[in-house]
């Protein structure tokens, strides 16, 4: 049978990143946290020198052919989104600076005009921190109730305690797809119908799945789906939030400013049409246009190709992690990203992301924004390795071998 | 040893190692013989926050010189090794010498990165509470 591994040519896609060709610290990179940041293909990097050396210009208004072009290909990313979300229209697709930036977009729009004293908002206790402090921020100003959905051992959210919480007073639901901190998928289908029951509105926090998972909003039926381009082999400062077009519609304005008006006067101002009236002020054009070639990018090798090696490289790091002394995985849920928690004995996480540093490999330490959750795990943090397209089994090799190096300096 | 002589002593004593490993389990063996801090200054008005571990700083006037004593939680190697290097340079020292010192064996040994930035426990911090305790000493002898 032929394995993802034989599908894609991993040093071909290396090729096209160069930054992972590189020492550190006189060693070899090995870039494991891409679950923090994605590295961005030579195509993104020419789509973002290509805009500013070929027809840099501010979109929408401008009548010039420089200003024309810019704005096909700002417009044509939100095309290209609607395709990767599978929204049903095109003005469903918001450009944002990122997950958390869609996130606060529907706290303070659609949160301060629909939710009032007394109405009650469930998260989880996966949650990152973009998704906790927007909605405790509107609780305080509001008077809302926040719950939290609980996790087990393994980092599995329970459904049933889910469903314990949901009551008429649940008026939105928001909730991480996968989690940065353990990689756990949480099964969000069941979460949205749950949630629809009791009339309540839903959102996705994508940041992390969407790299991996294939995404349909109209299967899901999610209400809102936040996430950001360089988690997607894409620029920073960058993001979509979807939301269904009749929510954003009854939603007023989030900023005030340029591109999200129609008419003003000293005494009235008239808002722009979806999706602009969420979108005031100069975007930021190069950043959305080089997204849309990430997204080709991901299109050009297939996301099942991707999902499916780095589910094998996920695999092959857990048995490989998994045979060392002394080290612990944190987060064993049923279903999982390419993401790896460990904790080593006696070891703090730091001086394990120092050490692993100093042998070029790039992990990530601490409490990965998601302090309640460390500390429903008793823990103050983990070491994290978590894996894109162009990693390789030799790098995860590389990792076990440093962790070795890391307990023998410690001992 | 005046601060200067101290820093200069670490300096040589780290020119030894060319591997930057070398100079990380040195620092780590020195943070092994940090001496435990007493349990009164262990408490949340001196631990020294922003930092990825726990650390936490105390100090004593005693006669004319301040003297510092500091830990890290047991698992933070590295913490507790550069720890007890500020400890060597500036404990024992006159107020005004500690408000007033440039440190630079930090930048010089190739550690800068692990005191400045946040991933290895912000030790910036502590550095600048230890010359915030010069000062304080400084202005108010009592």
């Amino acid at each position: 049978m032929q394995t993802a591994t034989d599908i894609l040519d991993i040093q071909r896609i290396r090729a096209d990143f160069p930054i992972l060709d590189q020492l550190v610290n006189g060693k070899q990179l090995v870039y494991f946290d891409n679950a923090a940041t994605t590295q961005k293909p030579l195509p993104v990097l020419d789509a973002l020198s290509g805009y500013y050396g070929g027809y840099n210009a501010n979109i929408h208004r401008g009548i010039h052919q420089l200003a024309e072009k810019a704005t096909a290909a700002f417009e044509a990313t939100r095309r290209k989104f609607q395709e990767f979300l599978n929204a049903e229209h095109l003005e469903e697709i918001i450009f944002t600076y990122g997950t958390t930036d869609g996130i606060n977009l529907v706290a303070q729009s659609y949160g301060r005009r629909f939710l009032k004293e007394g109405d009650e908002i469930i998260i989880s206790t996966l949650e990152h921190h973009s998704n906790i402090v927007p909605w405790q921020m509107l609780c305080e100003e509001k008077g809302c109730i926040l719950k939290v959905i609980p996790i087990d051992d393994n980092g599995d959210l329970l459904i049933d305690e889910y469903e314990k919480l949901l009551t008429e007073r649940t008026k939105l639901v928001s909730v991480v797809h996968v989690s940065n901190a353990l990689g756990t998928i949480n099964p969000i289908r069941t979460i949205i119908d749950k949630a629809h029951a009791v009339g309540a509105v839903v959102l996705i926090d994508g940041a992390q799945a969407s790299s991996h998972i294939t995404l349909d909003v109209q299967a899901l039926d999610c209400d809102f789906y936040s996430l950001s381009a360089h988690k997607l082999y894409g620029p920073t400062g960058m993001g979509v939030l979807y939301g269904k077009k009749a929510i954003l519609n009854a939603m007023p304005p989030y900023r005030g400013g340029g591109e999200m008006i129609k008419e003003v006067t000293f005494e009235k101002t008239t808002y722009n049409d979806l999706p602009y009236k969420f979108e005031a002020g100069t975007p930021n054009i190069a950043d959305v246009i080089a997204a849309r070639t990430a997204l080709e990018y991901i299109e050009g090798l297939g996301k099942e190709n991707i999902a499916a090696y780095e589910h094998e490289l996920l695999m092959y790091a857990t048995e490989k992690l998994g045979e060392i002394d002394g080290l612990r995985i944190v987060g064993q849920a049923r279903e999982k990203v390419s993401v790896i928690s460990f904790v080593l004995d006696g070891i703090h996480h730091q001086d394990t992301g120092v050490i692993l540093d100093q042998l070029g490999i790039a992990v990530r330490t601490g409490h990965h924004c998601t302090q309640p959750l460390m500390h429903r795990l008793g823990i103050a943090g983990t070491s994290r390795a978590s894996f894109a397209v162009y990693n390789t089994r030799e790098e995860i090799d590389r990792l076990a071998q440093g962790i070795l190096r890391v307990q023998k300096m410690m001992m | 040893m005046t601060i200067n002589e101290k820093q200069d002593e670490i300096i040589d004593e780290f020119d030894l190692f060319d591997d930057p490993l070398d100079k990380t389990q040195y620092i780590i063996d020195l943070g092994k013989k940090l001496p435990p801090m007493p349990e009164k200054y262990l408490t949340d008005d001196n631990r020294i926050m922003g930092c990825q571990s726990k650390v936490w700083l105390g100090a004593e006037k005693q006669g004319d010189t301040i003297h510092f004593f500091a830990d890290a939680e047991p698992t933070a190697q590295i913490s507790k090794g550069l720890i007890s290097l500020l400890i060597r340079v500036l404990s024992d020292e006159k107020p005004e010498a500690i408000a007033s010192a440039d440190i630079y064996f930090i930048e010089k040994v190739g550690m800068g990165n692990l005191v400045t930035s946040r991933r290895a426990g912000g030790l910036a911090s502590m550095l600048a509470q230890m010359k915030a305790y010069g000062q304080v000493y400084a202005t108010n002898p009592a």
